[in-house]
This record gives C-alpha cells, structure tokens and sequence, in this order.
C-alpha cells in the first residue's frame, strides 16, 4: 500500500520534470511560426485584468466585458483604428435632418452574423426594438447605456427611469434604417459607437432567450444568448469561455466583412493581478497584457517589449463639496487649486505620458478650449486667497479610495497623500478619510456627499464633451454640493443641445471657460494614458483611448 | 480525571485546524515540548493537543507558588543563549522604537525635493550622502521611515496584543472562577473562534467593519488572540482553585473576589506573559499579511513595516527591491526575537526542566 | 444515543439560522456593497434606485430574509452577483483548486519534514541539527507572501523554471471532470494534463509549505528526541538489533504519533497560508474567492454561503468528535 503510494508519487513527479521540457518544446515551435502578411494563424493569447460579465453587449458597461464582445460584435458607427473620431461600421454613412431627430444608415451589404444570417435594416431596427421594449426590472437596470442615451423605455418598470426619446425604427429597404427620435442630444452620433449598442443577430436573440434576465435572489442570471451563444458579425466567434481555467476562447470568422483576423484563435486569459500579467509576459505564456502597473513599463520596454501607451481618454479631478459653506466661496476653491503642485504630482506618480488637466476634458474632444484659466501652483496666492476669503484655518474631510485602481488613478492613496501635502502647506489641514472603493467610497462621496474634497475620476465613452463635462455638471450632483449653480446647469444643457457642429464647439469651448473661471466646481488634475503590451513578435495592435482595441489586425509571428 | 481541563464533554475537540496564533508564524509553536505518550493515549482527541499545550503552560505556573517559579526561571532565563539573542533583538527593537525622533534623521512624512527632483513612477532615488537609504516611493526619507517604523509596528503588536489579552483573560478568569454553565458557555464560544483559521478570521473581521482604520487591523488581530488567552488564564484557575495556597487562604476566610483578584489571577500572569511575547510576533505579521491583502492600515502616511512591505514594497518591487527588502527583514528579525524569547521563556517555566 | 444525536442536530439547525440571520443582516447594513460596485463611476441616483429595486433591497430587511431562506431550503443560494453565477458552481470551482494546493502543499510538509526532523534528531546538536533548527526558525517567522514573492522572482523570472502564475498552462485542451487538474489528467489519460497542472503546483505548493514543514521538522525532531532516550530504544540498542530495525520498529513507530497529531492540526491552518499564497500565485481557489467577493463588492450570496459552509463544517465536525468519544470512552456522556 505505502510502496504504491510512493511509487506513483515518483511517477508524478516524473511526469513533472516531462512537463518542464515538454513546455519548453511548445514554446519553440510557436517562435519559429511563419510570418505572412494576410492570415499568419497561431493563437494570441492577452491577458485581460478581470472577469467579464457575460457577452450580451446591451447588458454590460465595463471594459473587460468589452473586451472579448468587441471581437465579436459590431457597431453601426465605430471609431477609426487609434483615434476618438467616427468612421463606419455596420452603417457604410448615415446622416440626420436639421434637428437631429431623424438618424439614417446606409447599410453595408452582404454582411451575415455568425449563425449565417443576413444583416439589414430589419436587424438593425430588431436590435433598437428589443432594447426600447425590454422588459423587468432587472434587464432594464443593467442596461447602463442605453439609459444613458435614450433615458427610457416602452414601459419602465422604475418610475425613477425617464422618459424615452427613443421614437421608432423603419427599415426603409434592406439596405437602410431610419431611426427618429423625440429629441435631440448632444451624444449622437458618437453614442451609435459604443459598444453596448452592438448589433446582434435577431435569430440568435430569439432562439437563445436573449431577453430573459432572471433574478435570483440579489442577483441576475442572463440568458443562454448572453453566456454562451452570443452572435454578432465581428472578426471572431465565441469558442468558449472556461471558468475554472479564466480564459475565453474565441475562433477566427472566415467570412468577415472587413479585415479578416489574421490569427486562428485568441484566447484572453483572466489575471487579476498586475503584477502576474506582467511576470506571465515575461514567461512567454501570454503575447499581450492590458493595464500594465505604471512603474513597470519602462523596465519593460527596456526588456524589448512593445509598451504602446493609449492616447489619455480621462479625468482625474478633486471634487469640491460646496455643502461646506466655507467652499461656497470661490476664492477657497481656487486657493485649493492654487495650492497644489499638480506638476509635481505628474511627474513623481503619473504613468508615463501623464499630463496635468486644466480642463475636464482631454484635447481630443470637441469643444476642448486651448484659453481656459490656468491654476500653476502659487501656493503663495493661495493662502492670499485663503486669507481674503476669511478661511486661513480651514479644515477638510478629504475622501479618498482604498482597494483600487483605475486607468486614471493607479494609486489613489498616493495620490490623496501627496495633495494633502500640498493643501497642508498652505495651512489647510486635511483630515484623511479612507473608504474601500467597494466598500462606501462611492456611496459616501456620490450619494451621500459627506467629504468636503474627494478624488474621482472618469473614463470617455466616446466622443462627445457631454460624455464629460456634462456628467459632471449638467445638473446637481451631491457630489459636488452645487444645486446653486443653476446658471453652470443651463449653459451645459444649451451646449448639449446644439446640433449644430460649429455651433457646439463654440458653445463648449465657452461652458470649459466658464468651469475654470466663473465656477470651478471641482479642479481638474491630469489625464493620464493607461498602457498595453505586447511581446516583440506581435504585430498590428492599434491601441485606441476608447480602449477600443480589434484584434483582428493583430498577427503573431 | 481530576483535571477538568481534558473533561471531552466540556472541552469539545476541533476539527484539526489550528491554534490561530500559530497559522502565519510560529505554526505549531515548535520547541515546546511535545509530550509523545499524551497523544498515543487516544489519537481520536485530536483538537486536543493545541488546548493541551495551553493547559500545560497554565498548569505548570499554577502548581507551585508564582514567586520562587518565576525566580527559578529567570535564573535559568538568563544562562540561556537562545533567551539572551531573543531578549537583545526584543531590546534593539523597543529602543529604537522608543529612540526614533532622536535616530531618524529627518523627519518622515515630509517630502524633499531633492528627493522628489528625480523621483518618478518607475524611478526611486537611491543612497545620497544626506538620505543613506535613499527616498521612497513620495520622496520621503526611507530610513528615517523604516526607524520610525518600528513605533507604528510596535504599536500595533502591542496593542493588538493587549486588547486580546484584555478580552482573554477577562473570558478565561470568568470561565475560571466560576466554573459550571459559564466556564461552559464561554468555553464553547473560545472553541468557535479558536477552531477558524486566524487569517480568515481576520479577515472576516475587517470586512464586517464598516469602515477601515487601522484600529479595524488591530482589532482584528486582537480578536484572534483572545480565545488564546481566555483558554490560557481558565486552565491556570482552574488548576489553582484546588491548589494548597487558593485552599489556604479560603480556609482563612478570605473572600472569593479576593481570592481570584490578589491569589489566583497574578499566578496566572507568568503564562499569559510569556503567550503575550509570543503573540507579539504573530500579530505583527498578520498586520503585515493584512495590509498586503489590500485589507490594512489605508493610511500610507503612516510608517509601518507591515504597511511598507505590503504595500510599497510589493508595488516598487522591481523598481527598488529595498522597498521591501529593509521592512522584510526588520519584520523578520523581530518576530525572531519575540518568538526566540518566548520560547525560552516557555522552557524555563517547564516543570520539566526544573529537575 | 439516538436522542442525543437528534437533538444536537436540532441545535445545529438552530444555530445555522440564527448565524444566517446575523450574517444576513450584518452584510447588508454596511457602506457599500454590490449596488456601488456594479454602477461603478457611472451611478445616477435613478440608475441606484433601478438597480436597488431590481435586487429587491428596497423591500424590508425580514422580507428579503425570509426570500432568502426560502431559496436556501431548496439548496439554491442564489447567483454570485460578481459574475451572475450560481453560487454552488463558483464555490464548486474554487474548492478542488484549493484542496489540491493544500493536499500538495502537506505532501511536501510531511515528505521532507519527517526526514529532516528524524536526521536533525539523529545529530542532536551538530551542525545538520543547528542549521534545521535555524531554518525552521526563519521558516516561521517570514511573512510568506513576501517569501512567495522571492521564489517566484526568482524561479519564474530569473530562471524560467516554473510558470509565475495559474493551475494549468494557457490553451492546454484538458478534460474537465472533477475539477481537480492533477487528478482529471489521470482519469481521463490526458497525462500531459497533469504533469503541467503538478508543474504548475509546484512553487505554489512549496510556499504554502513553510509553515508545515518548520512545525513537522521540529515536532518530529522533538519527538525524536524523546524516544531515543526511552529504555526500549536503548534495550534494543543493547541487545544488537540492526539499525534499520530499530529506526523502523522502534524509534519512528512511535515518535511519529505526536507528528501525525500535529499533521492534522496544521491542515486545519493551511487555509490561512492559503489566502495569501492563492493571491500572490493567482490560484483561483477559496482564498481568492474570499478576498475578490469582499473587494468585488461584497459579494453577499458567495459570502454568506462561504461563511455558513464553514460554521456548518466546523459544528458538524465538532460534533462528530463529541459522538466518536462516546464511542470510545463509554465514562463520557455526551450532553
């Protein structure tokens, strides 16, 4: 009995030894792959940073969800390849009438979803139908961007969800769509590119129950469509996704419409952690990692890594609380922004490629203003200001995050301690408050405002200054204490209203002026660009600030 | 069975998992004498043996009078080279602890621009003439952190400590003294706690805390300790209460509060004294182990090994091994010494070994 | 006997429910939770409150409760509301992987420990004996994320000899059937499988090992010691009998009791070790479980069935325990 234990023990563990050289094999036959220019086959292997929710685009918001539901599906509308700007997708051109009311696509033609169906106007208007008539509390509450853009639905069954400007959708010929809306927002048409308003196909929709979304208890069981049958008209098909391993399999699509994927199979495999993405990297069981920790892109470009740093698609900020009657005064706010060495703060903790905001948007966007008010770090003028204000012993609750990291705030907790540094040295005192990202931050600061300053941060959507200024400011936000502001309200509404073009620029460029002088609700501390890496032999990858990458032009050598 | 201690119907053996105290550093709290024809007796009392050892260090103070015990083992203590090594660390460590202001030199928490100069995310400044260990990761003078260091870190071994045998002895002297249903009841409620793995049940802990300081991580270490003590100082009462001098002084007449209060509780000291040193180290590491769940102190301003290494040190690793190298190897050291002089204390109060 | 047990149980029952209940309540009267972390940034004050109905945490606390338990009976409880999950197929996912670490991890414990206690005992106080005992010392006194950290530097990044991360390579095509890897490739002759998953256990597997192995060492050592010392020993010693029989019959016979006590004890204790080594080698077993679904956003049905799995383990066990001394001992009466 012991012997056989033992023996087989010995077995194991020579097969273990096998195994260390058996991988090392694999490991050599896939450097030595052909390298072509059209389809070179192999698999890409990416690491992505977390679970996905499921792969029914409508319901997901988050970017690792994105992730493997980009490779699948398509947008009507989509952004060129590296860039914010719109291009066709789907839609080969689309136009709208003078009010913005009436949307019309010109469909690309002889395009088939997965399953072999045909896509057309009758797909298209299905998908605007299902979401607008979806139905249940629970499928209508994870339709996070679709709320967001169209406010309501057929029936809500919230009375907290707003009516929808959703009107109607005609397929005119199989090759157009017409979509009219009750009104105009500032989103369209960067808002038919976000990846939440995919295109499926309405077969795989109906035949794997698309619409159900059961509850359970607190919480929500998809259907079959959302985890296991997704069909959409992308660059791959769903291989699978194993749980156990963390990894989703996806399967090249031979008949692509656009640039047929040039790899066979991309696998994204889940590691959570920063740092194993980075070792796995290094080990060569992985071609590609997302998100990068900042202090380790350098060390990995030294190492013959192609570290490709996204354009800055975000926001971080420090919110002021106007609850605070002290921060009701203008001058305390400027004093606070006077008061901090954002230059410093970028060039001691911000990813490489980090640059200090002055506005609460990037350059990219429409309606960025090159001639806002600058606040370069004064802290003299700063505890003047303080001084006129009457408010030189000023103390603050400053919120901040713990058990977190996000693209624009890698670090919160070094974040929060350098300004506070900064704000002590005018005599400001801080009293820290920390609060687990998940565990109340968010709640505290958002629903709540208890904090007299908190920093927070956004990532763009898509192109659109709504998307930014306006999520912030276009109406009161406890966040920020500022019901007052009504005049700040209104000038952002008008903006978002505009459909003209030159008349939006114009109107926004005036709302980010205003923000920085008349306002500053809040002060503005960088943008900072989130990163990717890949291994030398990976060619292809078209980094974008939407994090909007497609692997089908990705080939492995 | 004249020791109620191994009373099976009252004591209710565990599943095996461990002493907490012992999970992330000491384990099994070797050198302690294992006694081998104890188990052989019956292997099916298992969960037994980690309550054994507890009984045995509470009944070995407890048999004799404290004092000439004490004298014994302190004579003993000091011949021992193990003792004198874990006293020295112990020493070294709360002198600088006690001497920071006076050692460091600079102050911690402020940022120097000659530090902050050539700081950047993926770059930490290293040893210059005025910062011997350089900067850390906010420009601040790494040494003078690591010796202020010390401080936090005692601070929070101590006090966690403190508060679990605060909590402990009050449990154990209650079980102790009365004995009957509420040795019972608090007795099955130490079992519980006694029976979940340490970590997890620290863990736990923090994340039913509404919010987190780091007073939720000393609590949290606290409370691991406390069925420790309460189950130490039980068995040292209990011994007592049938011993010559408690049976002396009730034949006096002497009241039973104070009996418990001026008799029974200072023996039971020596052997919560020597777990509160042994203590010392685990709750210093599990603080540690906390803080690099992402689960410790939030405040980074503060200078704490365990904060430094979990932190700092695992996010600058490649950029500045020392980041955790330095907090490693103080952590290490230190929870050395409390378990070195632990241990020696533990023998030297053995009955064993007093032959 | 019969009594006994059934009323045990009732109490069992009684305690479940109370401790679900407490649980219950508790979770859901902290800051935060999974209605902050599925909004993320984006949260609206319409959107939470679509969402709060949506979950049915508008309704009263014992509503929700009652719902709860209702589901619970059924043996259903519920989805993890991270993924959307049933709860039984997360844990389900995470046990095996975290049964096989630690299964590995005491083979190793116990595979070098016996020995080197046996041979540190054997050389009572030379250079062999000092060193163990010096390297059990540090072996329980390091912080072992912070030594898995060192190995995996060095043996995943320096030198390429074990994979950083994972319980199985990237793309491996392996059967599913039990959910531990090592022993699927076996069952199902997919035995490249298992020898990358044992490849894979390795220096996870010995980092959780530390702690074992320095209590094993110096418990065996001790014990050891001890028998060396009894008269048998040195009767058979005395009487001439082979070396081999006197280590096998005499000495490691019985110094190994205490050992096996301890053995038991410490598997008890890898669950902690297992926490921090399953988040530093990414092993996607309870440990990580635990700390995703509190960071994730308190998750509360994969933590309240975590929790309750536990004190449904440990009151079972403790009572098993109580019945088999009954067993043993007729003199106990089991109350």
């Amino acid at each position: 009995m012991q012997a056989r234990r033992l023996k087989a023990a010995l077995a194991l563990a020579a097969s273990a030894a096998l195994a260390v050289g058996a991988a090392g094999c694999a490991k050599s036959e896939r450097d030595g792959g052909d390298s072509g220019e059209a389809k070179t086959g192999g698999t890409f292997v990416f690491a992505g940073a977390g679970d996905p929710k499921n792969f029914d685009p409508i319901f997901n918001d988050d970017g690792e969800s994105f992730r493997p539901v980009r490779q699948m599906f398509d947008t009507l509308i989509t952004h060129k390849p590296g860039t914010a700007e719109l291009e066709g997708g789907l839609a080969e051109s689309w136009d709208h009438d003078a009010e913005g009311k009436v949307w019309t696509f010109k469909l690309r033609q002889g395009v088939k979803f997965h399953d072999g169906t045909p896509f057309n106007a009758a797909a298209v208007c299905y998908n605007f139908d299902r979401w607008y008539n979806m139905k249940g509390a629970a499928a209508q509450s994870q339709m996070i961007y679709y709320m967001d853009v169209f406010g309501g639905f057929a029936k809500n069954d919230s009375p907290d969800a707003g009516k929808s400007i959703y009107n109607k959708c005609e397929a005119k010929d199989d090759g157009t769509a017409v979509l009219t809306l009750n009104q105009y927002k500032g989103a369209f048409p960067g808002a038919f590119a976000l990846t939440s308003l995919s295109i499926a196909s309405p077969d795989a929709l109906k035949k794997y129950d698309a619409d159900t979304v059961k509850q359970n208890g607190d919480s929500f069981e998809y259907s079959a469509f959302a985890n296991e049958h997704p069909v959409g008209t992308g660059p791959f098909i769903f291989g699978g996704w194993d749980k156990a391993k963390g990894e989703i399999t996806l399967n090249r699509n031979p008949d692509y419409w656009g640039d047929k994927a040039k790899v066979d199979k991309l696998i994204i495999k889940i590691i959570k952690d920063e740092n194993t993405r980075k070792q796995e990297l290094r080990a060569g069981t992985v071609q590609g990692i997302d998100f990068p920790a900042p202090a380790d892109r350098k060390a990995l470009e030294g190492e013959g890594f192609n570290v490709i740093n996204r354009p800055a698609f975000n926001i971080l900020y420090l919110g002021i609380n106007q609850k605070n009657p002290k921060l009701k005064d203008l001058r305390v706010r400027q004093a606070i922004a006077y008061a901090l060495n954002r230059q410093q703060l970028v060039q001691t903790k911000g990813p490489g490629g980090t640059k200090v905001a002055d506005q609460f948007m990037p350059d990219t966007v429409l309606g960025y203003a090159p001639d806002v008010q600058k606040y370069d770090y004064n802290p003299e003028k700063a505890k003047q200001l303080l001084k006129e204000a009457g408010a030189e012993n000023l103390t603050l609750n400053f919120y901040y995050p713990t058990d977190v990291s996000r693209p624009y705030m890698p670090n919160p907790q070094e974040i929060f301690t350098v300004l506070a540094n900064d704000l002590g040295a005018v005599g400001i005192k801080v009293n820290g408050v920390a609060r687990p990202w998940n565990g109340g931050y968010k709640d505290d600061v958002q629903q709540f405002g208890k904090q007299d300053l908190h920093i927070l941060g956004w990532t763009g959507d898509y192109n659109d200054p709504g998307n930014f200024v306006g999520t912030f400011f276009g109406r009161a936000k406890t966040e920020f204490g500022d019901a007052a502001m009504t005049e700040m309200f209104d000038a952002i509404a008008k903006a978002d209203g505009t459909v003209d073009e030159a008349g939006k620029k114009a109107a926004w460029e005036q709302v980010n002026r205003d923000i920085a002088a008349k306002w500053l609700p809040a002060v503005p501390i960088w943008h900072a660009p989130p990163a990717i890496v890949v291994t030398k032999n990976v060619k292809g990858l078209v980094a974008s600030p939407l994090t909007d990458e497609r692997f089908n032009t990705v080939s492995v050598s | 069975m004249s020791d109620p201690m191994t009373r099976p119907g009252v004591t209710s053996p565990r599943d095996g998992s461990g002493l907490p105290a012992s999970d992330l550093s000491a384990g099994d709290r070797p050198g302690v004498e294992e006694k081998p024809e104890g188990v052989t007796r019956d292997l099916g009392r298992l969960g037994d043996r980690k309550k054994a050892r507890l009984d045995e260090l509470a009944r070995a103070t407890a048999d004799k009078g404290g004092v000439s015990l004490v004298r014994d083992a302190f004579r003993r203590l000091r011949r021992n080279p193990v003792a004198i090594v874990g006293a020295s660390i112990v020493g070294i460590f709360i002198l600088v602890a006690i001497f920071a202001p006076l050692l460091a030199p600079h102050d911690p928490a402020q940022r120097f621009d000659e530090l902050t100069k050539n700081l950047t995310v993926d770059n930490i400044p290293g040893a210059s003439s005025e910062f011997p260990l350089g900067s850390d990761p906010l420009g601040r003078d790494f040494l003078s952190r690591l010796i202020y260091g010390s401080r936090q870190t005692l601070f929070v071994g101590v006090v966690a400590t403190l508060i679990g045998l605060g909590l402990g002895v009050l449990i154990g002297a209650l079980a102790g003294a009365f004995g009957g249903w509420v040795d019972n009841i608090l007795m099955r409620f130490t079992d519980v706690m006694l029976a979940l793995p340490a970590l997890l049940l620290a863990i736990s802990l923090v994340a039913m805390a509404s919010r987190s300081s780091q007073w939720t991580v000393i609590f949290a270490v606290a409370v691991v300790n406390v069925p420790i003590f309460a189950r130490l100082l039980r068995g040292s009462m209990l011994a007592q209460r049938e011993s010559d001098h408690v049976l002396a002084a009730r034949a006096l007449g002497v009241k039973g509060r104070s009996i418990v209060l001026r008799h029974m509780l200072p023996n039971a000291m020596t052997a919560v004294i020597v777990q509160a040193t042994l203590t010392l180290s685990t709750a210093i590491l599990e603080a540690a182990s906390l803080s690099f769940l992402g689960l410790g102190d939030p405040d980074i301003n503060r200078a704490e090994w365990g904060l430094m290494l979990g932190v700092d040190g695992q996010r600058y690793f490649e950029v500045r091994p020392e980041l955790a190298y330095y907090p490693a190897i103080a952590i290490i050291v230190v929870a050395l010494g409390f378990t070195l002089l632990g241990e020696a204390m533990r023998e030297a109060l053995d009955p064993k070994n007093r032959r | 006997m019969l009594r006994v047990i059934v009323r045990r149980l009732l109490q069992l029952a009684v305690t479940l429910i109370a401790l679900s209940a407490l649980i219950f309540v508790w979770l859901r009267n902290l800051p935060g939770g999974p209605v902050e972390a599925l909004l993320g940034e984006r949260a609206t004050p319409e959107r939470r409150a679509l969402l709060i109905k949506a979950l049915g945490y508008d309704q009263p606390i014992l509503v929700q409760y009652a719902k709860f338990m209702q589901r619970v009976v059924t043996g259903d409880f519920g989805n993890s509301i991270r993924t959307g999950d049933p709860v039984s197929e997360v844990i389900g996912r995470a046990f095996p992987a975290t049964i096989e670490l630690a299964v590995v991890a005491m083979i190793i414990a116990i595979g070098l420990g016996v020995p080197l206690g046996y041979l540190a005992a054997r050389h009572h106080g030379r250079l062999l004996d000092n060193l163990s005992i010096a390297g059990t010392l540090l072996g329980i006194s390091i912080p072992i994320f912070f030594l898995g950290y060192l190995l995996k530097d060095v043996f995943t990044q320096n030198i390429h000899w074990f994979p950083p991360s994972g319980r199985i390579s990237t793309g491996l095509d392996n059967t599913n059937v039990t959910g531990f890897f090592v022993l699927d490739g076996l069952l199902t002759r997919e035995f490249d499988a298992t020898a990358d998953a044992l490849w894979h256990l390795i220096l996870p597997a010995f980092t959780l090992a530390t702690i074992p192995l320095a209590v094993i060492v110096r418990i065996t050592r001790a014990s050891v010691l001890d028998v060396l010392n009894e008269d048998y020993v040195r009767t058979a010693e005395a009487k001439g009998l082979r070396h081999r029989v006197i280590r096998g019959r005499h000495i490691l016979r019985n110094a190994l009791l205490p050992v096996v006590t301890t053995i038991g004890l410490q598997t008890g204790a890898l669950l902690s070790g297992a926490v921090l080594t399953e988040k530093v080698y990414n092993w996607g077993g309870l440990g990580t479980l635990i700390t995703d679904s509190i960071s994730g956003g308190r998750d509360y049905p994969v933590l309240q069935a975590l929790i309750l799995l536990a004190a449904l383990v440990f009151v079972v066990v403790n009572l098993l325990v109580d019945l088999s001394y009954a067993f043993i001992d007729p003199r106990v009466r089991v109350r």
